[in-house]
């Protein structure tokens, strides 16, 4: 398989995900600079987390317009597979692969914890192993906002990848950690090659993070 | 030209840091507060012909890069 990795100034999991990817996918990716204009050939593009840009405008805002993006659009406009997590999320979301918006948690707080999600549609390349699974986040801007008519499109097309629930799948007001829409923590465009998640599973992907449970997204892109 | 850009979130989405704002206003006294929103404004130099010409490009500025039309709107003032 191979493999790209984005590195945006103020990326900050871009080696966490390189780890995982080599450990679990068993490829080394290629870390690819923003400045940098194509990926010619990939089997997965992973956009990492951090505070691209500072964060500036908005999250994900000013790394969307980078130079790579061109090619990343272009590439999951072909059906590359193509994910992001934390601000790699919100940087598709503000390039426009993604619907909705992220909007600032509803506490007003930055938050760092172990949160659960449960897999809402297992039929996707992303998700194919997902079972119930524990993993960190770390955001201050992972509020899911869509609007009703975006969210019923999204819904009546399976795009919902993951949701916040209880240690028994139970999805409701106590679980949802930031104040998303429907408890969504993560979502699929429409033909399921792109990915969007708050939840880290590069953090959660071997025993010595004290749960591997993250290694399930990334065992399902081997089958 | 001057161009002065106010970008708001949408009525129907929820502003938790204009509520804080709003609660502190009332703490200081200001009870007949009732509703507070926060946005940002945005001020560019902007060289054009006409008017006409400098709002029709911030306006495509504001979609495509200023506002995220998700949960903002946006209006756009051009000053000579």
């Amino acid at each position: 398989m191979k493999t790209h990795v984005i590195v945006f100034p103020g990326s900050n999991c871009d080696r966490d995900v390189a780890v995982a990817i080599q450990n679990i996918i068993g490829s080394s990716p290629e870390m690819v600079w923003h400045k940098d204009s194509t990926i010619n050939q990939s089997d997965l593009i992973v956009v990492p987390g951090g505070f691209s840009y500072g964060d500036y405008l908005r999250c994900g805002a000013m790394a969307s317009t980078s130079p790579i993006m061109k090619s990343v659009i272009e590439n999951a406009n072909k059906g590359v597979p193509v994910m992001g997590i934390c601000n790699g999320f919100q940087i598709l979301i503000e390039s426009g692969l993604l619907q909705g918006a992220l909007m600032r948690n509803s506490s007003l707080s930055f938050i760092c914890r172990d949160i659960i999600i449960k897999p809402t549609n297992t039929k996707t390349i992303f998700t194919n192993k997902s079972t119930i699974s524990k993993m960190p986040i770390a955001h201050n801007e992972g509020n899911y906002f869509a609007n009703s008519n975006q969210i019923k499109e999204i819904e009546d097309n399976d795009q919902i990848a993951f949701q916040y629930c209880d240690e028994n799948g139970d999805i409701n007001s106590h679980s949802n950690p930031n104040g998303s829409i429907n408890n969504i923590a993560g979502v699929f465009n429409k033909s399921k090659n792109v990915l969007g998640m708050m939840p880290h599973p590069e953090r959660a992907a071997e025993s010595i993070h004290g749960c591997d449970d993250g290694r399930n997204i990334f065992e399902s892109l081997l089958s | 030209m001057l161009a002065k850009i106010h970008i708001t979130l949408k009525k129907d989405v929820l502003d938790p840091q204009g509520s804080v704002i709003a609660n502190s206003l009332k703490s200081l006294g200001f009870d007949n507060v009732n509703d507070v929103r926060q946005g940002k404004f945005i001020e560019l130099e902007i060289n054009s012909n006409t008017k006409e010409e400098a709002e029709k490009q911030c306006n495509d500025m504001c979609e495509k890069l200023l506002a995220n039309l998700v949960i903002e709107d946006y209006s756009v003032e051009i000053e000579n």
